[in-house]
């Protein structure tokens, strides 16, 4: 058993466990909806070896490093915080019906990793990439974008009872949970999500300036992840002072995750190419 | 004073922070699709003369120094601080508020409130509950007014303030930023190996900066893994100062070299046609000397004749190298080298030690921040600040005791200024703990 099977089982698992939860909703059964839920805790269970695995694989090839490296590595490990934020917000708050919207994602992202055309193998480090804050970085940057992928899948699902549904007899009959619950719970993943994302830039900016002496240099990366922030910053102050929540929160968690996704993906593949085009 | 000025009240608005805040979100994407820094022909290829003409004069080919740009982070600090200087006074009232002078009707108004009764005097019921409260790390304040006795506590009290920390955070990496911006530079030195430099090409063609010190680069080696790629750059450097060597250090990518405030980065490298040949003769004395590629080089005073006449070569790196070696008497040897290792050649008057390697220069990223310390307490100011704004509240309980005959009625109420579902269930708890000594004799 190697870990590419293991993470390739995990993808499978997630996507078994996307269906039993929008089964849960659909057909409004709790049975299923604990199916979903121990189908998604083997999945961690089971993604989480498959990370420790490939951990362990790297130092057998003698270039030992944290399985956190490459496009590869990092939607599979974006799609384990997704999973294990998701599995905390259901045990808080006591709802499964998020994990229709949620686990898909995490699917989503297992699935780009499989069969996308990106490298999946395990390859040494170049010098630049050895350092300590390399983890640091990885790990505070995912952990803030899979609270806002959450909050965005929240955002969906305010969307769609607001436009589609039917709030006045929120509670049991309803089929999502009430819009007073979901915007709080936006807002309470958006928080978190921008500690985090602060962290992952001060980090990234601790690096730089470790590596190369210029902890903020506006490269297009970095100019992204600071465009990210203030997207949540403008939401949290509108919140805040202006007393905005509802729809408008809901449509600037999509907003937010589009900028996330833009910086962690768009960044590297259409930026770099106007650049080369530029320099070419 | 100038507080009901309308030019005070636009600055102090949140209205313009949020305006703000989305020209420079917008602003920046501008940056992302422009090339930054090239050269004017540049963009003249590129966008068209009347495009580049207006870039020119936008700044654009450097926006994130432009003056429009530097404009909009400037009047984002500016906002910041009126916005925080109308709105501290009254935060910070709240902090320092007196408990004890809240009339006893607002407690009975509030939502969350607990009332009971229970045995003894007042001042027996005041001191078991002050005694409770501090077991649960409140320390209670108490006053009396017209027969009824008030105690007060609080937790986090401070926590209010936690908005203006963030707030003050960025102003304090702004100032770390213009501080390393009039008081530091960045710049640029390759050295060769065995040579030293005291000069700083600085970029952005702002000349050259003359250290009072200088540095040499005692050696440099490329490490590479089994598949060829690079592993490690690593260059040996020597700080001189005044003629006397005062630190040697290796530094590799990510472990710089820090000396009176000037940081040394490995950059890049500059491979070279010539060797580095170090030979160690019988008497102990070594003389390091750099060779060209098949020419003869000597060692007087030794009489030693040496010179590298072939290499082996991996991509750009030489990996081995055949070295000529004769001191006169015998037969001159012929000897293969890996790169940087030394071997022992053996003569009739001794052994000589004979090292020999690519010569390389190393290409060093030269910087001088002194602002980048202030940078950082901004930056952990920023994330204790979050923490504080975001998760931490501001918790009030009030305890209101009256006589009723031989007994003491209470009223528990409190409140939050955040997270009121958990604090809630604090109260609860809260009330049910003090309750059960306000019943037991």
């Amino acid at each position: 058993m190697d870990s590419s099977q293991l993470l390739g089982i995990t993808t499978f698992t997630l996507l078994f466990a996307s269906f039993l939860y929008i089964g849960a909703l659909l057909f409004r059964s709790s049975t299923v909806g604990r199916f979903a839920t121990w189908f998604t805790v083997a999945a961690l269970v089971i993604q989480t070896a498959g990370l420790g695995l490939r951990w362990v694989e790297s130092y057998k090839m003698g270039i030992g490093h944290a399985p956190l490296t490459n496009m590869y590595e990092s939607v599979v490990f974006f799609a384990w915080t997704i999973v294990i934020l998701y599995l905390g917000i259901e045990w808080k708050f006591k709802t499964r019906t998020i994990g229709a919207f949620a686990l898909p994602l995490a699917f989503l992202a297992m699935a780009y990793g499989s069969f996308a055309p990106i490298n999946k193998g395990i390859n040494p480090l170049v010098p630049a990439l050895q350092s300590n804050w390399l983890l640091a970085h990885v790990i505070t940057c995912f952990v803030g974008y899979a609270a806002f992928a959450i909050a965005a899948a929240l955002g969906i699902m305010y969307l769609l009872k607001s436009y589609f549904g039917n709030d006045s007899n929120a509670g049991e009959t309803s089929l999502l949970p009430s819009l007073k619950v979901m915007d709080d719970i936006i807002h309470k993943s958006m928080i978190f999500g921008f500690i985090w994302l602060s962290a992952g830039i001060i980090t990234g900016a601790i690096w730089a300036n470790s590596a190369w002496g210029t902890y903020w240099s506006w490269d297009p990366k970095e100019t992204w992840s600071l465009i990210t922030w203030f997207v949540y910053a403008i939401t949290l102050h509108a919140r805040y002072t202006r007393g905005i929540s509802g729809k408008a929160i809901a449509w600037l968690s999509l907003i937010g995750l589009l900028a996330v996704i833009f910086t962690y993906y768009g960044v590297n593949f259409l930026l770099s190419g106007l650049h080369s085009y530029g320099s070419g | 004073m100038q507080k009901n000025n309308s030019i005070w009240q636009f600055f102090a608005s949140v209205k313009l922070a949020l305006v703000i805040l989305f020209l420079i979100a917008v602003t920046s994407i501008i940056g992302t699709l422009i090339p930054q820094k090239e050269a004017a022909e540049f963009y003249i290829t590129n966008y068209g003369p009347k495009a580049a003409q207006i870039f020119a004069v936008l700044d654009i080919p450097d926006m994130y120094n432009s003056w429009w740009f530097l404009a909009l982070l400037f009047l984002l600090a500016f906002n910041l601080i009126i916005c925080s200087i109308e709105r501290f006074p009254g935060v910070w009232k709240q902090v320092t508020a007196d408990g004890l002078a809240l009339p006893a009707e607002r407690l009975q108004k509030m939502t969350n409130k607990i009332s009971w009764t229970t045995r003894g005097s007042l001042s027996e019921v005041q001191n078991t509950l002050t005694e409770k409260l501090q077991k649960k790390g409140f320390k209670a304040s108490s006053r009396e007014s017209d027969g009824s006795t008030i105690l007060f506590a609080q937790k986090g009290h401070w926590t209010r303030t936690g908005v203006y920390l963030v707030h003050s955070s960025i102003l304090v990496i702004f100032l770390g930023a213009i501080i390393g911006s009039l008081g530091g530079y960045k710049g640029f030195v390759t050295i060769p190996e065995t040579q030293e430099s005291s000069r700083v090409f600085l970029f952005g063609g702002k000349g050259i900066a003359e250290l009072d010190f200088s540095v040499r680069c005692n050696n440099f080696k490329i490490d590479f893994y089994p598949n060829g790629m690079p592993k490690e750059y690593t260059s040996s450097l020597t700080v001189i100062e005044q003629g006397k060597e005062v630190l040697t250090k290796e530094i590799e990518v990510n472990d710089p070299l820090s000396y009176r405030g000037v940081t040394f980065y490995q950059s890049s490298y500059e491979p070279y046609q010539d060797f580095v040949v170090t030979i160690q003769a019988p008497s102990g004395e070594t003389r390091t000397f750099i060779v060209p590629f098949q020419q003869q080089e000597s060692w007087g005073e030794a009489n030693l004749k040496f010179g590298v006449i072939n290499a082996k070569v991996m991509g750009q790196s030489i990996v081995s190298s055949k070295l000529w070696f004769s001191d006169g008497n015998e037969s001159p040897a012929t000897i293969w080298i890996d790169d940087g290792a030394q071997v022992n050649i053996e003569r009739q008057n001794g052994t000589y030690q004979v090292s020999a390697k690519q010569m390389y220069a190393t290409g060093l990223q030269v910087a001088k921040d002194p602002g980048v310390w202030w940078v950082y307490i901004g930056c952990g100011l920023m994330l204790f600040g979050l923490y504080v704004a975001f998760f931490m509240s501001h918790r009030r309980i009030w305890l209101l005791l009256s006589h009723e005959k031989d007994n003491t009625h209470v009223l528990l109420s409190g409140s939050a200024n955040k997270n009121r579902t958990g604090f809630e269930n604090h109260f609860a708890e809260l009330g049910t703990f003090l309750q059960s000594t306000g019943n037991k004799d």
